[in-house]
């Protein structure tokens, strides 16, 4: 597995060997994927046939017309789609304020914030859902957007990112602009944020992903099926006893294909910047 | 935003005086110039942290607390009103739940989920990234994509794919097995396979984090270092033992902490494939949690829980920390 100790002699004979295995990896990984975007054509035979067919027989949107009769999917579609966006509009501009003060304002308390960004880091969700709930409730935001973008409106996560990018812009630059005058808000929204456009491309990335795939809180956060985004809506038809068995399988594999297609086309295009993100937040 | 905007000339005293506010510099003037311009510095510090600490205190600050005050009353439905008249029972909640034959068995699937998902999720990364970073130089874009796609895609969504590749009737696993003569379990029906099953899907999903962490560790190491072991004599296995690893730990360190903390809270994997069942064989200790807190709105009892756990995955973070770092010498 590790690189060979002889390179050029040993590569020849194991090249071939790692294409093939990380190939085969590959495959096992795609399987579930394939099956999912094949089954979601295939009609009720085919689904059903026994020995299973890869290939569709007969390619059909029976599935999709199907899935879109029973449930309302392009609400739930614009749902995931508003509360992800404000999510991500939020946590861009609070999380690089924070990131900007940790990186680059020399203020009294600021270790305090960090080790309060840290902390943050390691709580996890179950902790806090159920006063959520009850403070939600209170506030009459319980299915409303408001109730679904608020708890999520600024990630410690987010923070670390962005001080880690920011810490890499030089102060010089800064100082010089002080120098001409500059006030802090300037500096900030002029001068860093245009330096560290990439970490802000990959906190979108991240944000936005982190939200339309969220489901504990919109699950707990919503009773109103109008309300549901794409991953409560699916779920909760995944586990209805009422829905219709025939034909089920295919409608599911259709909402499923629907949710994460879409992802999945995106990351093909932005992949550069995961790898990336994760790496950042990841060693230092 | 009360901030100022645009270039705004007391700004100057802010870089001037970065140096006169650790050493002071002699001289009267100078000196309240230095004291102005620090005011200034915090005061623009805090108004840069104000938003995320106010999101911060409200909505995680405050329900840490509040799950703690809840977990000693016996918060029901009727105190989602009242909050404040939720009768108080001290450690009742707390006795109650090591006596709870379905918490107890949840603590125990969401450990056997933990110690057999952790170790294959962060050993599958590894060799992966070994795979990816060493053996191939062409398309090495193209298979890291397509190792890490599971991880961008929603839990949910995948769950239901997952659920029916294992169907018993319909699934794809069954019909190979059918068509190789045997017979494939009915894995989500089965209580001794439906928790193999979930964690063969969780291990699927995050085997890509893992991968990138690994990527990038392995790329940090020196060449130089690999060559000079190669020079004295080191063959792959040794290389592998004695520099490779013992210079990815502070990856795997990281890689570790954060799995077990996720496969800890696991929930939308049983909660779509399995419901918990079959008789509770899948059932997490969150899964549970969500189920006293918001089926049976029992929330007092399922705060307790929720600290149940989190103190369980400090102590085990903190672990974790401890063992990796000792071994580093």
């Amino acid at each position: 597995m590790s690189a060979p100790s002889h390179p050029r002699q040993v590569n020849r004979v194991r090249r071939p060997l790692m294409y093939l295995l990380a190939s085969l990896g590959l495959l096992v990984m795609a399987t579930p994927f394939l099956w999912m975007a094949l089954s979601a054509f295939k009609t009720r035979q085919d689904l059903t046939a026994s020995p299973p067919v890869w290939l569709p027989t007969q390619w059909t949107l029976d599935n999709f017309h199907a899935l879109l009769d029973q449930l309302d999917m392009p609400r739930y579609f614009l749902n995931s789609l508003i509360v992800a966006v404000l999510v991500t509009v939020c946590n861009l501009l609070f999380c690089s304020m924070l990131g900007y003060a940790l990186a680059k304002l020399d203020f009294a308390g600021r270790s305090k914030v960090f080790g309060v960004v840290l902390a943050a880091l390691m709580v996890p969700a179950n902790l806090l859902i159920l006063p959520l709930y009850v403070l939600m409730s209170r506030l009459n935001l319980i299915d409303s957007y408001a109730g679904l973008v608020l708890p999520f409106a600024a990630s410690a996560f987010g923070v670390f990112l962005m001080r880690q990018f920011m810490q890499s812009v030089p102060d010089e630059v800064l100082e010089a602009a002080r120098i001409d005058g500059a006030g802090e808000w300037y500096i900030f929204w002029r001068i860093v944020l245009p330096l560290v456009r990439p970490a802000l491309a990959t906190l979108t990335i991240f944000t936005f992903l982190g939200s339309w795939n969220n489901f504990v809180w919109p699950l707990v956060a919503t009773n109103d099926p109008g309300k549901y985004t794409l991953p409560v809506a699916l779920a909760t038809f995944a586990n209805d006893p009422n829905r219709t068995v025939a034909g089920g399988n295919g409608m599911l594999m259709a909402g499923s294909l629907l949710v994460v297609l879409p992802v999945l086309v995106v990351f093909a295009v932005l992949q550069r910047h995961f790898t990336q993100g994760i790496a950042t937040a990841g060693l230092k | 935003m009360s901030l100022s905007i645009g270039p705004a000339a007391d700004d100057t005293a802010v870089s001037k005086s970065r140096r006169a506010t650790r050493a002071p510099s002699p001289g009267g003037g100078s000196r309240r110039h230095g004291r102005r311009s620090l005011g200034r510095r915090n005061l623009h510090g805090w108004l840069f942290s104000t938003p995320f600490l106010a999101l911060f205190g409200v909505f995680m600050l405050f329900p840490i607390v509040a799950t703690l005050w809840m977990s000693f009353t016996d918060f029901g439905v009727r105190d989602v009103r009242q909050p404040l008249e939720a009768q108080f029972v001290g450690l009742d909640n707390y006795t109650k739940l090591f006596s709870d034959d379905t918490f107890l068995t949840a603590l125990f699937n969401t450990a056997y989920f933990v110690v057999i998902g952790v170790p294959l999720t962060i050993v599958l990364g590894l060799l992966v990234a070994l795979l990816l970073n060493n053996g191939i130089d062409r398309a090495r874009t193209f298979f890291r994509v397509g190792f890490y796609a599971p991880v961008v895609t929603s839990i949910v969504a995948v769950a239901v794919v997952w659920r029916f590749v294992l169907d018993p009737t319909d699934g794809l696993v069954a019909g190979v097995a059918a068509e190789l003569g045997t017979k494939a379990p009915d894995f989500l029906g089965s209580g001794t396979w439906a928790m193999p099953s979930l964690i063969l899907l969780a291990v699927w999903r995050n085997l890509g984090t893992v991968m990138v962490l690994f990527i990038a560790g392995l790329q940090a190491i020196p060449t130089e270092v690999r060559e000079a072991a190669r020079l004295d004599g080191a063959g792959g296995w040794q290389e592998l033992r004695r520099i490779t690893v013992p210079l990815l730990r502070p990856t795997l360190l990281y890689a570790t902490v954060i799995t077990t903390i996720g496969y800890l809270n696991v929930f939308e994997e049983p909660f779509v494939m399995t419901q918990g069942g079959p008789d509770n064989a899948t059932l997490t200790v969150s899964l549970d949690m969500y189920r006293e807190g918001f089926n049976f709105f029992h929330m007092g009892y399922a705060s307790a829980m929720a600290y149940v756990l989190f103190v369980v995955i400090m102590g085990i973070t903190a672990l974790q920390l401890r063992l990796l770092k000792d071994n580093t010498r």
